[in-house]
């Protein structure tokens, strides 16, 4: 018996039967959408995570300061001072897998032009530090090397402070604003960059030489951080080494001490962000599995009634010839087809449903092919897993009983 | 025409109902040749059904041979058994045994769909040719459920045809039909012995054996008596003097 007959007299016996196949189907077409649609939610905010960290650079690293005691006492982060200018200047000069660095020391206060004034955060840092971290200047420039070494009274500003300091549309370049009691000329404008995705507004903010913020403002010989980027995202874990010897040995740490700073490259951050995510997708697909499993069962529920009552036409199929694994056969195919049809379905209601989310709900969704694929393979093995016994049941029953059954 | 179609010999078949031992077939042989109408008849517990089954091999018996068409069937296992069904028997049974809801042709076809062997327009073509001999051209495509019970058993006749068998078995073919339509079944089944089919008609009613050439009858597991009909009736003649039914 070829298997094109087999597939028939399969498709055959259910358009006989449409409605009660539907109901079957019912249960495995809402376990695949929910596996799609959880799977496209899940995926979207993953990758949205994603795509904003890469913007702000996948190959950055962040160094900090940490893990000092003083007498036993665990310090805060922000009052380790072990971070110098000396360290920022050696990694700039002499890692080869670090393309660019910048210090960073930051300060917040009010930011005042005439009677308008706004909180804001002043970021000590080179001109580096902003194609590490993607910020873009509109309107005017970036401070220069030399206001750096004189540690000049110079700011680039985000959209935000520019939108609040200068409400009608006064041109800000040129402009001097006061930090605290401290007078900034404006040099440059960035571009908007709106908000991260943990809803922090990346245009409230100014950028002044790091110098400016050591000497002016805070007062202080210490950096809060160095931001690097490597040569390329390969290369990120040499530049973690290259960086972490350079720092050891600045800071004359035996072998052995505790690390005085932490390195953390974006990477990692993408990871520690992601995870979260990661984790609410696997528990919705879980979920959704289960339903599908759930499914599966009132397919093997179904098609054990079927065979119950086909008992005689099961008999005749004998009698004319079937073989034990013809029938096997037969009740398998049919097993499958309504759990892959109803997979079919399940698949399209499960993309636009995902679509429905985005429209109403503005989640980010991405449909993955491989969800896709993954859902028609499980839809496969549910129908033959659950189709077996049944099938089975069929295929043993004696061809003389099942004749005789009323 | 000497060709056995059927050997039986010393046929025994043991059931086990609980912890006694049943004898249905006390040892049964008879011989049947190839274009042979015989009706094989017994009462309720005489071993017919038994007989029926081994006849149809879809039981082997406990003891003795079966040869159908030269081949033995008792060391055979259960798949080639089904193989040797499909090539070598049509069965016709008491209540049609048609799938519900299929077309005439689609029913016909259905040993045909066992047999790798043919292309679809081989089936297509068999199966209309068989439903042409059994009267039923012009029903190709009617379901099983617009028909009548005639006409339903007219396509089962033909479901047995189709693939060219050695012996038609009819198990109480007539069982369900009335004495007009009965007839009717009986003028088909002696039209296919003329043209040299061999038919095994089991039944209880007497008044079939009156149509066909040989008459088996058993009791209590065996043969009791096994006779040639020097007169058979023409069931044609026998329609045609049945009262016309008024509409």
């Amino acid at each position: 018996m070829n298997f094109a007959n087999l597939f028939r007299i399969a498709l055959k016996a259910l358009s006989n039967n449409k409605f009660r196949g539907f109901l079957t189907m019912l249960g495995i077409i809402i376990g695949v959408g929910s596996v799609i649609t959880m799977l496209a939610i899940g995926q979207g905010s993953k990758k949205s995570i994603q795509a904003e960290i890469s913007e702000m650079g996948s190959n950055m690293i962040m160094v900090s300061p940490g893990a000092e005691r003083r007498g036993g006492v665990r310090m805060s982060r922000d009052d380790v001072q072990t971070l110098k200018v000396k360290d920022f200047e050696d990694i700039r000069d002499n890692c080869k897998y670090v393309t660019l660095a910048s210090p960073t020391v930051n300060a917040s206060g009010q930011a005042v032009y005439g009677a308008n004034n706004t909180p804001t955060s002043v970021y000590g840092v080179t001109q580096d530090y902003l194609d590490i971290r993607g910020y873009k200047v509109k309107d005017g420039d970036v401070f220069s090397d030399q206001d750096i070494h004189t540690s000049a009274k110079v700011c680039v500003v985000g959209q935000t402070v520019v939108d609040v300091l200068f409400p009608n549309g006064e041109e800000p370049v040129g402009k001097v604003i006061r930090f605290g009691s401290i007078p900034f000329r404006i040099v440059g404008v960035l571009e908007s960059k709106g908000t991260n995705t943990m809803g922090q507004d990346q245009d409230d903010l100014m950028f002044v030489p790091y110098t400016t913020v050591m000497k002016r403002i805070q007062a202080v010989t210490y950096l809060q951080g160095i931001t690097c980027s490597a040569i390329s995202e390969e290369y990120t874990d040499q530049a973690i080494e290259e960086i972490g010897e350079i720092l050891r040995e600045n800071h004359k740490l035996k072998e052995g001490a505790e690390d005085d700073f932490n390195i953390r490259s974006q990477q990692e951050l993408s990871s520690m962000m992601t995870s979260t995510s990661d984790m609410m997708s696997t528990l919705l697909a879980a979920v959704a599995a289960i339903s599908l499993i759930v499914g599966g069962i009132g397919i093997m529920n179904i098609m054990y009634v079927s065979v119950t009552e086909r008992t005689k036409e099961i008999g005749l199929r004998m009698s004319i010839g079937a073989k034990g694994r013809d029938i096997l056969s037969q009740f398998l195919i049919e097993a499958t087809l309504l759990s892959v049809a109803g997979g079919v379905i399940g698949v399209i209601l499960g993309i636009v449903a995902a679509y429905v989310v985005k429209v109403l709900l503005s989640y980010p969704i991405s449909i993955s092919t491989g969800s896709i694929i993954l859902s028609f393979v499980v839809c496969t093995v549910i129908g033959i897993f659950f189709g077996w016994y049944p099938a089975r049941k069929a295929s043993n029953l004696d061809p003389i009983e099942a004749l005789r059954y009323e | 025409m000497d060709k056995e179609v059927i050997k039986l010999e010393d046929i025994k078949r043991d059931f086990k109902v609980g912890s006694e031992v049943v004898h249905a077939l006390r040892g049964v042989s008879f011989s049947i040749m190839e274009g042979e109408f015989v009706t094989i008849m017994g009462s309720s517990g005489s071993g017919k059904s038994t007989l029926l089954n081994t006849l149809g091999c879809l039981d082997t018996p406990t003891s003795g041979e079966y040869y159908l068409d030269g081949v033995a069937v008792r060391t055979m296992n259960k798949d080639q058994r089904a193989t040797l069904r499909n090539r070598k028997i049509g069965f016709v049974f008491q209540n049609y045994n048609l799938l519900a809801k299929t077309t005439a042709i689609e029913n016909v076809e259905l040993p045909l769909l066992y047999n790798p062997k043919y292309s679809k327009k081989e089936r297509y073509d068999m199966s209309v040719e068989a439903l042409k001999a059994v009267g039923l051209g012009d029903r190709l495509e009617h379901k099983s459920n617009q028909m009548s019970g005639g006409q339903m058993q007219r396509v089962a006749i033909a479901r047995a045809l189709v693939n060219n068998p050695a012996v038609i078995l009819a198990d109480e073919a007539t069982g369900n039909l009335d004495t007009r339509t009965s007839f009717e079944v009986l003028v088909l089944f002696q039209k296919l012995h003329s043209e040299g089919r061999t038919i095994i008609f089991v039944t209880h009613n007497p008044e079939i054996a009156m149509y066909s050439t040989r008459t088996i009858t058993l009791k209590d597991g065996r043969v009791i008596s096994d006779e040639y009909n020097g007169k058979v009736l023409d069931a044609a003649e026998a329609l045609a003097a049945l009262p016309v039914e008024k509409e």
